[in-house]
């Protein structure tokens, strides 16, 4: 009996521990990180700092953020302090309202307002280095915190473009994102395993790409791939289709930076 | 190359409807559909199935392998969006294969099998595959005819 209890205390235990453990993965109701469909190889490259080689863009961030720029000399650091820690949980409540823009507005987006508004600088360019280190920076910082895009009411309009998109049939092959990570998630695409597309690792490491990229960035291989011409960056309706899925996404943990194949 | 130049300045003005100008631009041939098949040779082309299945196998031109497996004991990683292609030609006659592959969506409005010869009203189709057939006349006879010997 003795053991009998021991053990079942045991178990709960482990179960306890595993479902805690993966700071990257469950949302503990079905909903899966894109973590889960990566090989071991990849999962423990993502999950070791000092493996994953998304960490020296976050390095590279850190040391862009305190760097004084522009004619007024500032950094970002002077508003959001020193080490940035004024940024945790803020990557998870992005694309959020912008009220001087009357619509939502992504981190890449807040960042180059930021620039050419507080540092009075030409913003970086979309998908370039400086601009990628900064937002792996800011996403770092929310690692592990929940994803909270979409509690805000003002965004519910831009979140239901998303999903209009995220369900239209798109390019010469005509499937739509939902066909293939609703519909089809978990089956192979090729050598592909098709993800739920949940944006939380990102901006992600892709091995592929050597080097950082944007949700963005990721979005358009997606129509690239089905031989459609891809939404140009900052478009609306990637920012659309960015905020449908960080609220499809809502309640599952940040875990930049990401590693993909 | 002047064919698809001028077809183009036709779809931009709104001279035509957009099927009839693909139609013209991109050499989508017609065909009838009789039951569940297209028993007519789309432009009468005789097909080779050793055409056909270089096709299949080619990721940039049929991508039939994104999605489905079948006997190509060379190919690695294939995928399983859909059936295998094993046996096809012994569950399909000639007919039926080319409505498969031209029309699915004949077959259920919902599939995820794009339709391989027709100027498709995907939403902004790149424009290097605009008002084009993923695959022509001659390519889906090929393939129909490589289909046909997986029995
Ligand atoms: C034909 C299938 C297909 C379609 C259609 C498709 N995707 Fe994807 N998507 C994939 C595959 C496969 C991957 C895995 C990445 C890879 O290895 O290429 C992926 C990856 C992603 C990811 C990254 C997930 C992660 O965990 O890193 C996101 C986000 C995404 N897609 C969004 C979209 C959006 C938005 C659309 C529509 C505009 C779309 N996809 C359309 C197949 C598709
Ligand atoms: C994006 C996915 C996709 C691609 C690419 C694709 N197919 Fe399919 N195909 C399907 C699905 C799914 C079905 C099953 C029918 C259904 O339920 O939609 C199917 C059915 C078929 C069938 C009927 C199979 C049977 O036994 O009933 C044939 C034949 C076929 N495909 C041939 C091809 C060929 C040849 C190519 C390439 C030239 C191709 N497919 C490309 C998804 C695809």
């Amino acid at each position: 009996m003795t053991s009998r209890r021991f053990s079942t205390a045991l178990i709960a235990a482990l179960i306890a521990a595993m479902t805690s453990a993966p700071a990257s993965s469950e949302a503990g109701d079905g909903r899966r990180s894109g973590y889960l469909f990566m090989s071991p190889q990849t999962r423990a490259m993502q999950d070791d700092d000092m493996a994953n080689p998304g960490m020296l863009t976050v390095l590279e961030g850190a040391e862009l953020w305190s760097r004084p720029t522009g004619p007024a000399g500032r950094s970002c650091a002077d508003c959001h302090g020193a080490d940035g820690s004024g940024m945790r949980g803020v990557a998870a409540r992005y694309p959020a309202f912008d009220v001087a823009e009357g619509k939502p507005v992504d981190l890449a987006g807040r960042i180059r307002k930021c620039s050419a508004e507080h540092l009075l600088i030409e913003p970086p360019a979309f998908e370039s280095r400086p601009l990628l280190a900064l937002m792996t920076f800011v996403a770092h910082k929310a690692r592990g915190t929940r994803v909270t895009t979409g509690e805000d009411p003002r965004l519910s309009r831009g979140i239901e473009t998303g999903r209009g998109l995220w369900r239209t049939r798109f390019g010469q092959l005509e499937l739509s994102c939902a066909q293939c990570h609703d519909d089809n998630a978990g089956r192979r695409l090729g050598s592909a395993p098709i993800p739920e597309a949940h944006p939380t690792g990102y901006p992600i490491h892709r091995l592929e790409w050597q080097t950082v990229g944007s949700l963005q960035r990721r979005i358009r291989g997606c129509l690239t791939g089905v031989r459609a011409e891809p939404f140009p960056y900052g478009a609306d309706e990637l920012i659309a289709l960015e905020l449908f899925l960080m609220d499809r996404a809502r309640g599952m943990p940040m875990e930049t930076p990401g590693v993909r194949p | 190359m002047r064919g698809i130049r001028r077809c183009t300045g036709l779809i931009a003005a709104g001279l035509m409807a957009a099927s009839v100008a693909a139609d013209a631009c991109a050499q989508v041939a017609t065909y009838e559909i009789v039951g569940d098949g297209i028993p007519i040779p789309l432009q009468g082309a005789e097909g080779r199935a050793d055409r056909g299945r270089a096709i299949i196998v080619d990721r940039q031109k049929g991508l039939c392998l994104l999605c489905h497996s079948g006997p190509f004991p060379e190919q690695r990683f294939m995928g399983d969006l859909a059936p295998s292609l094993e046996g096809t030609g012994s569950r399909w006659n000639a007919a039926q294969l080319r409505l498969r592959v031209v029309a699915p969506e004949r077959l259920d409005p919902d599939t995820i099998m794009p339709a391989y010869h027709r100027a498709g009203s995907g939403a902004r189709v790149a424009p290097a595959h605009r008002g084009r057939p993923i695959l022509s006349a001659q390519d889906i006879e090929d393939v129909v005819a490589f289909l046909t010997t997986l029995r």
